[in-house]
């Protein structure tokens, strides 16, 4: 699971209305290298949630992105842009879980796939 | 790539070996598959260098396509743990990196309209009903650009109603009318194959400020 579709998945349990952003467990983390396409990134930027990416990319042991969301200036610096890069399309959670923020629940991640079916209570 | 490049990759993935009836696994033919997602490429941009969407994978046809016609991203979900293995090794088969999530789209919470696009082919909704509204009302919440869809003919009144009244839908347009050929897949099919009219959609949603859902 890459950190894109972290940025994009909340909590749906019925009742919690504060599911975003999911906690992360990490069990194994792998990278894969995939072509850089500055322009994409530049457009996924208004797109994305600046905190929950540097949050989850430190959880997966990547503290290379700035705390604060990115002036405009820096947004086009080749350095800035592969650090962006990497950690929301190269990091894969393979293992681990997605934890609901507001009851702690979890929703397994295996072979990088998460799983965010519920049970019939949740619903 | 060409159409008929795209249709022959597509038509080598391998489908449902057993077809789940109550999710309505019909898989989408590499005809359809290919004509979708070709159009939304060559008519109006809605594929290359976007994230992309399939709701309801099952074997991952569509996924497949967006992502050999040049799709920044892929990302597919569906219910069903034996349609994402069967999609991943299918991605797999050629060399295409997609995005799984395991989940029901009815009940799927997202932050936003994050991805660009979402391709289609919901349940007709026969065997559970207004389960392809759901897809649909999901699928506006979630694209920013545009949502394919296939649905039945003979709903379209009804699809382009709720669509536009309900569900976020700037403009609602039948692109073009193709055969859906169902094989016979489930013992309760009496016919060896039918043939259902369905409706390609091409739906826009309005542009919302902020979060959704």
């Amino acid at each position: 699971m890459r950190l894109l579709t972290h940025n994009m998945l909340s909590s749906n349990i019925k009742g919690v209305t504060n599911g975003f952003p999911l906690g992360i467990e990490v069990e194994k983390v792998i990278e894969k290298q995939v072509d850089f396409n500055p322009d994409f990134l530049k457009n996924m930027l208004l797109k994305i949630e600046w905190k929950a990416l540097v949050d989850a990319s430190r959880s997966l042991g990547y503290a290379e992105l700035p705390e604060e969301a990115p002036e405009s200036s820096v947004i086009d610096s080749d350095d800035f842009l592969r650090k962006l890069h990497h950690a929301l399309l190269e990091l894969h959670l393979e293992e681990g879980a997605l934890v609901c923020p507001q009851t702690g629940r979890k929703f397994p991640v295996n072979k990088g796939i998460p799983n965010m079916l519920l049970h019939e209570d949740e619903v | 790539m060409k159409l008929k490049q795209l249709e022959s990759l597509l038509g080598d993935l391998q489908q449902f070996s057993n077809p789940k009836v109550e999710l309505e696994q019909y898989p989408t033919g590499p005809h359809i598959a290919s004509r979708l997602l070709y159009t939304a490429e060559n008519s109006f941009g809605d594929v290359s260098n976007k994230v992309v969407a399939d709701f309801g994978c099952g074997c991952g046809t569509l996924g497949a396509a967006a992502a050999l016609l040049g799709a920044e991203q892929v990302l597919a979900f569906d219910i069903d743990t034996e349609s994402l293995e069967l999609a991943s090794e299918n991605a797999e088969e050629l060399e295409l990196d997609i995005n799984f999530v395991q989940c029901d789209i009815s009940n799927l919470v997202w932050r936003g309209q994050i991805v660009d696009t979402v391709v289609m082919n919901p349940p007709f909704g026969t065997r559970k009903k207004g389960v392809d509204m759901d897809f649909l009302c999901v699928a506006l919440k979630v694209a920013s650009q545009a949502v394919y869809s296939l649905h039945k003919t003979s709903t379209r009144d009804h699809v382009r109603r709720a669509a536009l009244r309900d569900f976020n839908a700037s403009s609602a347009e039948v692109l073009c009318e193709l055969q859906f050929d169902v094989p016979q897949l489930y013992k309760f099919h009496k016919k060896k194959e039918v043939n259902i009219a369905v409706d390609l959609w091409r739906f826009v949603p309005k542009r919302n400020q902020g979060k959704v859902l």
